[in-house]
């Protein structure tokens, strides 16, 4: 469940971002990729990792 | 526009889904045989069943419709990915195991197992009809605009023409789809994805996508007149008169200054190469006098920052107003809370028996959908820039980008996404029908009927289904494919997940605060959704102003009131009976 609370956190922190402060997406320190791309697909790789970790500390029980 | 149909693309298509549809019988019918088999063991591998919920949930609404968003207004579309992918969380982390533990396989039976209530299994059929229907109609649309460029037919046959296919593969041989057909429609998706982006950063960037002629950026008027003729920029529209292509660059990033093309670029170089150039997008505008309607469709040159960048399709992101804001939150909590509470993925999460093989398989599930939406962002992208783009319909984006590369591309991918609609709208008219039949009819009217009679029932149910999504898949031929499913997420996550979650949760949860809850979550979202701006004017023809509700996506508002009503009402009704007694 905690992990739960982590990906909400990321993902509502980021849909605040957009809702707020948009401009900051504009940013670009990733080679030219702005945050909102990046940001973006952390979000898709946060997910992949967590259900990872979800399923590896389930099996380790 | 007008579209060329191809022998060869009409061939490969053919050939591919009379192979997959006839994979499905072979499979359904051996898998019948061997129905002890499977019961005894149920041991369907993890990863394919992994690839299988990818095939289920990726419906032709993600490939078609995010592709045209991003298309057509930039980033957006990519936002649609983002919360489709966040609802493998909720189901994974919070939904599944507490439900595996009520040891039941369906989401109706799920919530009527503490209770047997006829009330319950009333309310969850009726919710389970609204978002199955609100669930086909992107699937019909999406239907007609990839038969469109296909076969040259208008996009009413095309929607049509998967009617009246799915409603006699379900009346007369039932649906016999499974995990593996599933699988082999997920797998060759993501691949094909995985190639045409290979192609779109292999031929990287290109000023006017290397062909002349679309230079010519000078307003173009399509007009519907009150007889029906159509007619382009005043004259009547043929093959050889007709609305231009659109979706071009107009000036490369600096670092390439003299050259008209960038040459192969690597993933991340492509986006930032992008960013950097000048894009020339199409923007509508629609007019209606006494001679019919007009739509003008005027270029806008925009930076590639600009695009790349939310705001695009969200226009209440960028104007600022509360109401902008809020449809937007709205939307994303329900991309967020629907996948959990959407009926045919949740029976999809226990068709492994074994908890670990499941939580392996969600996270192969994860994987390939996460992988198949970066691929989408690449697809949409290449559109845009592809010179192909239909302006009239942003749901063909995906299929005419194929094309740019090559007519068996095209086909290819155009049957994969038809054999995703096909399957879906049999599942989903299936799903319907027993919905009517076996819980309507039977249950809640109290209808005997011998067997016989209830096939009859079921097949007349998905009958009268198959005409209804017709009807609307014309009907809401305007709306971009991801718009209505996030409609339907809206729908499912209002009615479903307050009633799902409470009664994992909530020990004090009673069987008239679920049925209160499904009830009031369905009709508020529903009404909410007839009565928007959007719905006025898409689908009325009026004005937008005249729509009463402040915004268009309901979840924000009748998500949390699903959850009022049912804590409300439980609390206002005898607590149920203690667990043990029912726990025989």
């Amino acid at each position: 469940m905690a992990l739960f609370w982590v990906y909400v956190l990321l993902y509502g922190g980021f849909m605040g971002l957009v809702l707020v402060r948009p401009d900051l997406l504009s940013w670009r320190p990733f080679g030219g990729v702005n945050l909102a791309i990046a940001a973006g697909m952390g979000l898709i790789a946060a997910a992949l990792v967590l259900a990872v970790v979800y399923m590896l500390a389930r099996a380790g029980r | 526009m007008l579209h060329d149909s191809s022998a060869l693309a009409v061939a490969i298509f053919a050939g591919f889904v009379a192979a997959v549809l006839g994979l499905s019988f072979w499979l359904g019918r051996k898998k019948q045989s061997a129905a002890a088999y499977y019961a005894a063991h149920g041991e369907v591998h993890w990863f394919v069943n992994g690839i299988a919920f990818a095939g289920d949930y990726l419906s032709a609404a993600s490939f078609l419709g995010i592709c045209g968003m991003i298309a057509f207004s930039g980033y957006d579309g990519f936002l649609y990915s983002i919360g489709f992918l966040a609802g493998w969380i909720v189901a994974l982390f919070v939904i599944a195991e507490p439900i595996k533990a009520l040891g039941r396989f369906t989401f109706a039976d799920a919530l009527d197992a503490k209770f047997n209530s006829r009330g319950i299994k009333m309310a969850v059929a009726i919710s389970t009809l609204v978002v199955s229907v609100f669930y086909l109609i992107p699937q019909m649309v999406g239907a007609g605009s990839l038969i469109t460029p296909l076969l040259g037919l208008p996009h009413a046959a095309g929607v049509m023409l998967v009617g009246v296919a799915v409603t006699l593969i379900v009346v007369t041989a039932g649906m016999v789809s499974t995990t593996w057909v599933q699988f082999i429609k997920g797998s060759l998706l993501v691949l094909f994805c995985g190639v045409l982006t290979a192609l779109i950063l292999d031929r990287g960037l290109e000023v006017n996508a290397g062909r002349p002629g679309l230079e010519e950026l000078t307003p173009q008027v399509r007009t519907v007149r009150t007889d029906g003729r159509v007619l382009v920029d005043g004259k009547p529209q043929t093959r050889d008169h007709d609305l231009r292509a659109v979706g071009t660059i107009a000036r490369l990033p600096d670092r390439f200054a003299g050259k008209t093309s960038t040459g192969p670029l690597r993933p991340l170089e492509y986006l930032a190469a992008l960013e950097d150039s000048t894009i020339i997008t199409w923007s509508a505008k629609r007019h209606v006098d006494d001679q019919g309607t007009h739509v003008t469709y005027s270029p806008v040159e925009r930076k590639g920052a600009d695009l790349l960048k939310p705001g695009g399709y969200f226009k209440g992101l960028t104007s600022g107003t509360l109401a902008g804001r809020l449809d937007f939150a709205s939307l994303m909590l329900a991309l967020f809370c629907g996948t959990a509470s959407l009926p045919h993925i949740l029976i999809r999460y226990y068709t492994v028996k074994d908890a670990a093989a499941a939580r392996k398989s969600t996270v192969v599930g994860i994987a390939a959908i996460g992988i198949f939406y970066v691929l989408t962002l690449y697809l949409g992208l290449g559109a845009m820039t592809s010179g192909a783009l239909d302006p009239t319909d942003t749901n063909m984006a995906a299929p005419l980008l194929a094309k740019s590369f090559s007519t068996t591309l095209f086909a290819v991918i155009s049957a994969i996404a038809f054999t995703t609609v096909l399957g879906t709208v049999s599942g989903l008219i299936m799903a319907g029908s027993g919905a009517v039949a076996h819980d309507l009819v039977e249950n809640v009217c109290g209808v005997r009927m011998t067997d016989h009679e209830k096939v009859r029932c079921g097949k007349l149910a998905a009958v009268g289904l198959g005409i209804v999504a017709m009807a609307l898949g014309i009907l809401f031929k305007n709306f971009n494919v991801s718009f209505l499913v996030g409609w339907a997420f809206n729908i499912a996550a209002s009615a479903n997940l307050p009633a799902l979650v409470m009664l994992l949760f909530w020990p004090r949860t009673t069987k008239q605060g679920i049925i209160a809850a499904v009830t009031v979550g369905m009709a508020a979202s529903l009404g909410w959704i007839l009565l928007s701006a959007d719905t006025f004017e898409k689908v009325y023809g009026l004005a937008r102003e005249a729509a009463p509700m402040p915004f268009s996506q309901p979840g924000l508002v009748t998500i949390p009131l699903g959850f009022l009503v049912l804590i409300v009402v439980s609390l206002l009704t005898p607590p149920p009976a203690a667990r043990s007694e029912n726990a025989g």
